[in-house]
């Protein structure tokens, strides 16, 4: 899924941070996998019920292998199944979570292959060989673990209320941070502006963001 | 006030959550994982006013894996009991699937079950529905018919007006606004027997309960409602909306436990909305501006079967002073969906209207728009002629104008520019009712030395676990982390709805007096202990931090929980705290004065807000990191109804045109600059013992008119309608 | 959502073969998946053609531009040439949607990106674009956000894409490979106007791939710049917009480039203005004069009558921003 430009080719705009190139983002990944591979990788049967598993048989399906969050996943995916319900009504990982199912809140937002997308609108089923990381594969000590810098910035800074946005707003941050995004509050809020945060706690999502972002 | 030494109320405190939600283990409605649950998916009526003449499911049902299509035309006769208990507006509800009648766009005629959310939704778009419509009466503006009219009069105000020096007359208009919470209305239903288990979204597990209860003819202890997260209310979630009767009655009839989550479209009618909102003011003043007269001519939106009231209309009786005030609020009932509360209910309307207004007459008398303001403070609410607990507007008035630079302000509109930005800035006063409801909260000291407080109450975003638990730490005298505060069950104590700012002062109210009860229990325990160090020591005399009791004066004297419990082999300390309001002789509001300043392109057409202050007189702090994010987040929303937030209804069908989030727009991060909140120092022990007013309105009422009031001072243009578009500024 | 097979291919043949074959391609997805949800499209089979070797961006033999159809938006707005020589695409791009569906959404999706008409996307609502003779609920509707330029009675909504009027003004072609063979469009005659057909909206034939839009060389300096009216500051579609483009010599305008967003059934080109302006020397008095043209022909609706004033206003903001002030 990577770009066929070079390097050299993809400056950023702002700095030395670069767009995401796939390098950094196979560097965060396997460390995540070396647990994954430490638990035993996931692969085989997916965890539909039968009924569903004989839905899903009946309408047109794909058998697509990605990796969420460094465990491996071999699964048969209804083609109508976007990468969010996938997570959501058969990972068990329900951190990413359903605001619009249109692209227009960023309450779903994701990384695959290391690029900050909507979840909603892409399909499962195109998602052979993908590496997708959700909210609850950010943090590298696990559950009860140290948190990631952003995770930790957004509960110091209070940049949440409800917390429903919060999840896409964390993982849209780790993506802005990531492609260099972060070079003054106005820049910061131009390129977070795909997360919609209802409870109106942008100044602090800001605050958080560039917080992080220096202390990289 | 409790004679515990304060800690954690007041600090600056994280939440006591905030791990969950930033590491997505915070379980929303939606997120709860029930075992054998199947998807429901809605139909909804394509018509505003009709009959459905006939529905075609044999394509849905003929899809593998759809287990059934409900509508009226197989669905069973509900109970639909009345019950003087639940918050519906007067009228008659809509009664799911019990007939063929259809009283708006998107009214629910149909659901279908299937094991899986893709065939579900698939098979709902090809339920074909027949109809026989009418042609429906949706525009507010072009209806005559009115429902029986409320109305405030005193004093002679046309007489008054008739013969003041100075005299205005305006017309204002709202938008209708939707919550748009970032979570979706969302149910899970599951069905033991006879009992109803609902993972639900809602601002009132109570109010839930109850609803269902009545709707399937249950007694209210057969249903159990839990809702440990709310992804945003605003008010949408305050009243439980045939949805979650959906999904129950899906899950009753399919024998499984039904997942229902309405679209981000299915928000626009499915739920309910602010109502627009027509606003005529009439006022008359001497030239100083001291008011001596205003009327209110307030017309707004309702449903066909329902009577939606709020209280638009209490601003205006005792905000200002003047002797002569008449009120007239029609509800135009429209073939729509019922209107509901939403952020700043009523207060936030009237305020946009006389907040306008007042600052009319500033301009036309020239008198600054604070002092205008000042000369206009009541000694006492002239509507009830009872004196205020606590009313300190002109500190937030003096201390707004000075942090804000007010005195900078050249009073000239349109006097000050910035390259094709023309700056101006405004100001505009808040108020907001203090609420006061009976509720409750149970307190258990452990052995261990930690406590366990639950209340039936919910948190949408203000950070109740947090709040509560400061409370809870500082009255029983523990740490933060030995105090676990839950909520979001009916099968905990009683309380008011999660909205209109009252969580904190009443539910705050009863833990507290439910901790000082257990704390005095442990006390009373301790003194009458001749193994105790506190043996006979006077009560009063002792205070508990830490978890360890001891005398006042001397800390070395004294013992801690656990020892204290442990040696009376007692395993918990337990009580039920209440907060139960008397008749109060006050009258009781939260105050705030927002200042805002903004930069308008007159050629584009374009208005961006550059700073704004909000100060608010909301009683005691409890928790100030938080109240500074729900104070800034007030502010946001208020930009969005200012400024872009505005649902259209297609009147010659009914239907909403911008139902989605790329449509109808709320702020961005773009939108929003650098914002402010100060809180004036001050309890009001009249208004809850914890000393707390409420803040969740106050500090969204009052900043759509500061914008409004901006934009003139930048432009010289009036702008009386919201949202404020290019179009008005071109 | 209906059902639908899926392929994915590896090379330009078997997507070739899989669209003659009645195929629906899919690159970046963000229109399709979200108008196959509202069951606005209904393909009843998608061919991922993602893996493509169609994602480079290349200087042409002449001085181009030439950008992979499989350029993300992202990669396109940030990359070094396209961002140094026209900076008015990688604005438009960068004004477009937000960061996650830029990384997402493709240069040849974006062109054929699908109109956010609100009753186009409403399967309930009469429209000549999505369902043929079926009416236009719009033109007597709600229609702030439909266009003033090109309309026909049988449709009046607005094409979505910024970047395509960054194209359009840049005279950029767009370049297709069919069944047939390949071929070439300019952009102009790439999207077509409603007129009577509304539903079709690009000149593709069947089973064709867009695999890059060329921008072709233009003298040198060439300053450009794009600017985008919204209510929102960010993550909505255009009022109006301007993509201008000014090659400026001996204080002489020598080739003015002028095209418009959120008014036009397509985006529309501004002949008129470009010709007014080339020849004379840049001033506040010649920007508002050529300016003044920018909306002939407009024919508003209801509500957007607006967008007349406010496309002029836009046009000569640009121009200045642009072309600056003496």
């Amino acid at each position: 899924m990577s770009t066929e430009l070079t390097e050299s080719d993809v400056p950023s705009p702002t700095g030395p941070a670069s767009a995401p190139s796939r390098r950094t983002f196979i560097a965060t990944t396997t460390a995540v996998g070396g647990i994954a591979v430490a638990g035993g990788l996931v692969a085989g049967p997916p965890p539909l019920g039968v009924e569903e598993a004989a839905a899903a048989e009946a309408t047109p399906s794909g058998r697509v292998s990605l990796t969420v969050n460094g465990k491996r996943h071999t699964i048969t995916v209804d083609n109508r199944t976007s990468l969010l319900d996938l997570l959501r009504e058969h990972l068990g990982l329900t951190g990413s979570k359903k605001g619009c199912n249109a692209g227009a809140c960023g309450a779903c937002t994701v990384l695959v292959d290391g690029r900050r997308v909507n979840s909603c609108l892409t399909l499962a089923v195109r998602l052979e060989g993908a590496e997708v990381t959700t909210v609850e594969g950010l943090a590298p000590g696990g559950e009860d673990g140290e948190l990631h810098p952003l995770q930790a910035a957004f509960v110091e800074q209070d940049a949440f209320q409800c917390g429903y946005c919060t999840p896409g707003q964390i993982m849209s941050g780790v993506g802005c941070i990531q492609e260099g995004h972060t070079g003054s509050a106005e820049e910061i809020r131009e390129w977070m502006s795909g997360n919609i945060c209802r409870c109106g706690c942008y100044v602090k999502i800001v605050r958080a963001v560039e917080q992080t972002a220096r202390g990289k | 006030m409790s004679p515990q030494p304060q800690a954690a109320v007041g600090a600056p405190l994280s939440r006591v959550d905030g791990r969950l939600k930033v590491t997505g283990r915070a379980t929303y409605a939606a997120d709860h994982d029930i075992k054998g649950a199947v998807h429901a998916v809605v139909v909804d009526s394509t018509i505003a006013r009709g009959r459905v003449t006939g529905i075609d499911t044999r394509a849905a049902l003929a899809l593998p894996g759809v287990l059934k299509v409900i509508s009226h035309l197989n669905a069973p006769r509900l109970a639909y009991r009345d019950d003087p208990n639940l918050n519906n507006p007067p009228g008659r509800r809509l009664r799911v699937f019990q007939d063929d009648k259809v009283l708006f766009h998107g009214q629910p005629v149909a659901v279908v079950v299937a094991t899986a959310l893709e065939t579900a939704q698939h098979a709902a778009s090809l339920v074909k529905i027949g109809y026989d419509a009418q042609s429906p009466s949706t525009d507010m503006s072009g209806s005559d018919r009115t429902n029986e009219p409320a109305t405030y009069a005193r004093g002679d105000a046309d007489g008054a007006i008739g013969s003041a020096a100075v005299r205005l007359e305006m017309a204002y208009r709202t938008a209708r606004n939707h919550h748009n919470a970032m979570e979706p209305q969302a149910t899970v239903a599951r069905w033991d027997g006879d009992r109803l288990t609902l993972w639900d979204k809602t601002q009132w597990v109570l109010g839930t309960q109850n609803e269902l209860a009545s709707v399937f003819g249950l007694p209210p202890e057969s249903v159990r409602v839990i809702s440990p997260f709310v992804g945003g209310g605003f008010g949408t979630g305050v009243r439980t909306w045939p949805n979650v009767t959906v999904a129950a009655l899906a899950a009753r009839e399919v024998g499984r436990p039904v997942k229902l989550v309405l679209t981000r479209k299915q928000l626009y009618f499915a739920v309910g909305y602010r109502p627009v909102y027509e606003y005529g003011v009439r006022l008359g003043s001497d030239r100083r501006g001291r008011l001596t007269a205003m009327t209110h001519d307030v017309r707004a939106e309702t449903s066909t079967y329902e009577d939606f009231t709020e209280a638009i209309l209490v601003a205006g009786r005792m905000l200002y002073s003047m002797p002569h005030v008449s009120q007239t609020y029609r509800r135009v009932p429209l073939d729509v969906n019922t209107p509901t509360w939403m952020r700043g209910p009523g207060y936030a309307n009237a305020s946009f209207a006389i907040e306008s207004a007042l600052d009319e007459l500033a301009h036309e008398i020239g008198v600054d728009p604070i002092e205008l303001r000042r000369r206009n403070e009541p000694d006492d609410d002239e509507s009830s002629g009872l004196p205020f607990s606590t009313r300190r507007l002109r500190d937030c008035y003096t201390t707004g104008a000075r942090e804000f630079g007010w005195h900078r302000r050249n009073p000239k509109p349109r006097s000050t520019r910035d390259g094709d930005w023309l700056i101006g800035t405004g100001m505009a006063t808040g108020v907001y009712d203090v609420l006061r409801s009976p509720a409750q909260a149970r307190v258990r000291l452990d052995a261990d030395g930690t406590a366990l407080i639950e209340s039936g109450t919910s948190d949408m975003g203000p950070g109740t676990y947090t709040s509560m638990t400061q409370v809870a730490a500082d009255a029983l005298g523990l740490t933060m982390r030995n105090v676990t505060f839950r909520l979001g069950d009916s099968r905990m104590p009683p309380t008011p709805p999660h909205g209109g700012s009252q969580t904190m002062g009443t539910v705050g109210s009863a833990v507290q007096d439910g901790c000082d009860t257990v704390r005095r229990q442990a006390i009373r325990l301790a003194v009458e202990d001749r193994e105790s160090p506190l043996y006979g020591v006077d009560p009063d005399g002792i205070v508990v931090r830490a978890g360890r009791l001891h005398v006042k004066d001397n800390p070395v004297r004294g013992e801690t929980y656990q020892r204290l419990l442990a040696r009376n082999e007692r395993t918990h300390l337990e009580t039920l705290g209440s907060f139960q309001p008397g008749e109060s002789r006050f009258s009781m509001y939260a105050y705030s004065a927002t200042f805002a300043e903004v930069a308008v392109d007159a050629s584009l057409g374009l208005v961006r807000v550059r700073r704004m202050l909000g100060v608010c007189d909301a009683g005691r702090i409890i928790s100030p990191k938080l109240a500074d994010s729900q104070a800034l987040g007030g502010m946001v929303g208020g930009i969005g109804t200012a400024l872009l937030e505005h649902t259209v209804t297609d009147h010659r069908d009914g239907r909403i045109v911008n139902a989605n989030l790329a449509d109808y727009l709320v702020p961005v991060n773009a939108d929003i600059p650098d914002l402010r909140a100060i809180f004036i120092d001050g309890e009001d022990l009249e208004a809850a013992p914890i000393g707390v007013k409420g803040l969740g309105e106050v500090v969204h009422i009052g900043v759509a008119p500061a914008i409004a009031n901006a934009v003139f001072h930048a432009t010289g243009r009036r702008v009386r309608e919201l949202p404020i578009t290019a179009e008005a500024l071109l | 959502m209906y059902p639908f097979t899926f392929t994915k291919v590896s090379d330009t043949r078997e997507a070739l073969n899989a669209g003659r074959r009645g195929g629906r391609y899919i690159a970046g997805g963000t229109t399709l998946v979200d108008l196959m949800r509202e069951t606005v499209e209904r393909p009843e089979s998608l061919v991922d053609i993602s893996d493509l070797p169609l994602r480079e961006v290349t200087v042409t033999e002449r001085g181009g531009l030439r950008i992979g159809a499989l350029v993300r938006m992202a990669e396109a707005a940030a990359h070094t040439k396209v961002r140094t020589t026209y900076p008015v695409v990688s604005e438009a791009l960068e004004l477009s949607a937000s960061a996650q569906l830029r990384n997402m959404a493709t240069i040849g999706g974006n062109i054929m990106q699908r109109t956010r008409c609100t009753y186009f996307r409403d399967v309930t609502a009469a429209c000549n674009k999505r369902e043929p003779g079926s009416g236009c609920a719009a033109r007597e509707g709600y229609n702030r956000t439909h266009a003033i330029l090109g309309t026909s009675d049988a449709c009046v909504a607005t094409h979505p894409s910024d970047a395509a009027v960054a194209f359009a003004a840049l005279e950029a072609t767009v370049n297709l490979m069919g069944p047939d063979g390949e071929r070439s469009l300019p952009f102009a005659d790439f999207l077509l106007r409603p007129g009577s057909t509304p539903d079709r909206e690009q000149a593709l034939r069947r089973g064709e791939l867009i695999t890059s839009v060329e921008i072709p060389a233009h003298p040198r300096p060439l300053k450009s710049g794009y600017l985008k009216v919204r209510d929102r500051q960010s993550y909505e579609f255009a009022l109006t917009s301007a993509a201008v483009a000014l090659h400026i010599r001996g204080g002489v305008i020598r080739e003015a480039k002028i095209a418009t967003g959120g008014v036009g059934t397509v985006p529309w080109k501004l002949p008129t203005v470009e010709q007014h302006l080339v020849g004379e020397r840049p001033s506040a008095r010649l920007w508002a004069q050529a300016a003044e043209r920018a909306a002939d022909g407009a024919r508003p609706l209801a509500h957007n009558r607006f967008k007349i004033a406010l496309l002029k206003r836009t046009v000569e903001r640009q121009l200045r921003t642009v072309g600056g002030t003496k």
